[in-house]
């Protein structure tokens, strides 16, 4: 099943084309990594798929329907690139914020208030953040403030996790644990997953595939295709390539 | 409590506790969305419009809740289409009020005493029918965040992420706008066009001091606003003091002893 299908795709912002003619597809249990320079449009592509921007023309297609009509966001979780705006005077605890993701899900009738506390348990015990459930979010270092984001978007248990840089404010440790904790997501669920990292050397340890944008779409594949490609080696060099593969390969 | 037979007091207690509860529940979410000057801005656009309800021989109320829902509206519009911050949105609209108001003021022969109780308020001459629209109107803010209060909350916190769970985020914005233009144009019954935008911001800041979490920041935010109504009232009553401002300094003082408190536990 196609989870994701992106046809044509063209987006502007502040006047100016960031996204032009982007078409792929992603089908059930992929596990993507979005890479690319700064300010080739990883950003505004996962937001135009998850409808926070609007295209200027193309088709974007969620778990087979446009995304116009489709209402099933409890199958979405989102991790935005926004820790450093976070208020750190908001008053919320933790347990408040890691509940604000159920909102999608606790529009639709029939959600009981157990139901509710057994998603916001199960989530904090998946994030190894049970014991600071009352603390306020601004009380938190970035690594731990990042956790409780991520247990906002996969409280749902959804089956489609798109993360903005979700490794940039973890320190080494917390940045394993959290890849671990989408890798198990997506091999024993069957959850599939979008990254937008940077950190293209390390990306091949968890991704089966590659997304390479540059306005366009400039590579996607899996990794071996990526490996072999003599025209990505013109584009990143010997070396990047080389470090890249050799990750994969362990 | 002799003062409670009065039917002046007690419509200024009924109304007063009404417009607090209001005034700290939406207080809460525009300083969280630092659009704290809104009260202000949408204040002295209800100045103009008062203004120009008396020059025209209009009850102002009458003129002062449209012109502020359409001022409401036009500050969102203009953050979001015309690419103009928060702030400077409503300091434009603001502008245009006050210009607008004493423009009017001055062609209707100066400040007049009907423009004066305007600015500095008077909840003690509150009349039965401004009674029953503020508990009418409250009723109905404080019903419509009730409804959309997690859409809201989630809004406050992270509006990105609260479009990509569905949220109609642009109509929440909305509903947040026109709420608050009717909060102003009700406060400027009970504290006065120049202080609106102190009942609106007091009582979230102090429950910002102590609260730990949002929930418990709407309970601080409207016990301390609703006590600093009532006590601000029979003060003004017993020491015969201009019964906006004495609402307003109860509510400082709240302010101040819940800094106090959380310098107090920060040092221990």
């Amino acid at each position: 099943m196609k989870i994701i299908e992106v046809e044509n795709l063209r987006s502007r912002y502040n006047g100016l084309n960031v996204l032009d003619d982007i078409t792929f597809s992603v089908s059930e249990g992929d596990y993507i990594g979005l890479v690319g320079p700064n300010g080739s449009g990883k950003t505004t592509l996962i937001k135009n798929i998850l409808g926070i921007l609007r295209p200027e023309s193309g088709q974007i297609r969620l778990f087979g329907q446009d995304r116009s009509e489709f209402h099933a966001w409890y199958r979405v979780g989102y991790l935005p690139q926004r820790l450093s705006s976070l208020n750190p005077g908001f008053p919320s605890t933790v347990e408040e914020i890691v509940a604000l993701g159920l909102i999608s899900r606790k529009r639709r009738s029939g959600y009981s208030v157990d139901a509710y506390r057994d998603a916001v348990e199960k989530a904090l015990h998946m994030l190894n953040i049970s014991d600071i459930r009352k603390k306020k979010i601004g009380e938190l270092s970035g690594g731990q403030q990042q956790r409780v984001l991520i247990a906002r978007a996969i409280i749902n248990e959804p089956d489609l996790i798109i993360l903005d840089e979700p490794a940039a404010a973890l320190d080494p440790e917390t940045r394993e644990q959290s890849y671990a904790l989408l890798t198990h997501l997506n091999r024993q669920k069957n959850v599939t997953i979008m990254l937008v990292t940077h950190d293209i050397g390390s990306i091949g340890q968890y991704a089966n595939k590659l997304l390479l944008v540059d306005r366009r779409v400039v590579f996607y594949g899996s990794f071996d295709e990526f490996c072999s490609s003599i025209h990505i080696t013109d584009l990143f060099g010997t070396h990047s390539q080389h470090v890249i593969c050799h990750r994969h390969e362990f | 409590m002799e003062y409670l037979q009065y039917g002046f007091i007690q419509r200024a207690l009924i109304s007063g506790v009404f417009i607090a509860l209001i005034c700290s529940t939406l207080g809460v979410l525009i300083v969280l969305r630092r659009l704290s000057l809104i009260g202000d801005g949408l204040a002295h656009v209800t100045f103009g419009s008062v203004a120009l309800g008396l020059a025209l021989r209009i009850y102002p109320l009458y003129i002062t809740l449209p012109i502020a829902l359409v001022s409401s509206l036009a500050i969102l519009k203009m953050t979001e289409r015309a690419r103009v911050m928060g702030d400077a949105a409503i300091g434009v609209v603001s502008s245009i009020g006050i210009a607008g108001g004493v423009i009017l003021a001055s062609m209707a022969g100066g400040f007049n005493v009907d423009l004066f109780s305007y600015l500095f308020g008077n909840i003690l001459a509150i009349s039965r029918e401004e009674t029953i629209l503020s508990i009418i109107l409250s009723v109905i803010v404080l019903g419509v965040i009730l409804c959309y209060y997690h859409e809201i909350l989630s809004i406050t916190f992270d509006e990105e992420s609260a479009r990509a769970s569905g949220i109609k985020t642009d109509r929440i914005n909305k509903i947040l706008v026109i709420l608050t233009a009717v909060t102003v144009v009700l406060t400027m019954n009970v504290v006065g066009i120049m202080l609106i935008s102190a009942l609106l911001i007091l009582p979230a800041v102090t429950a910002f001091q102590i609260a730990r979490g949002f929930k418990s920041s709407l309970v601080i935010s409207a016990v301390t606003s609703v006590l600093s109504v009532i006590l601000g009232i029979f003060i003004s009553i017993a020491v015969n003091l201009p019964t906006g401002a004495t609402i307003v300094l109860t509510n400082f003082f709240f302010f101040m002893a819940a800094f106090l408190t959380r310098l107090g536990k920060d040092h221990l």
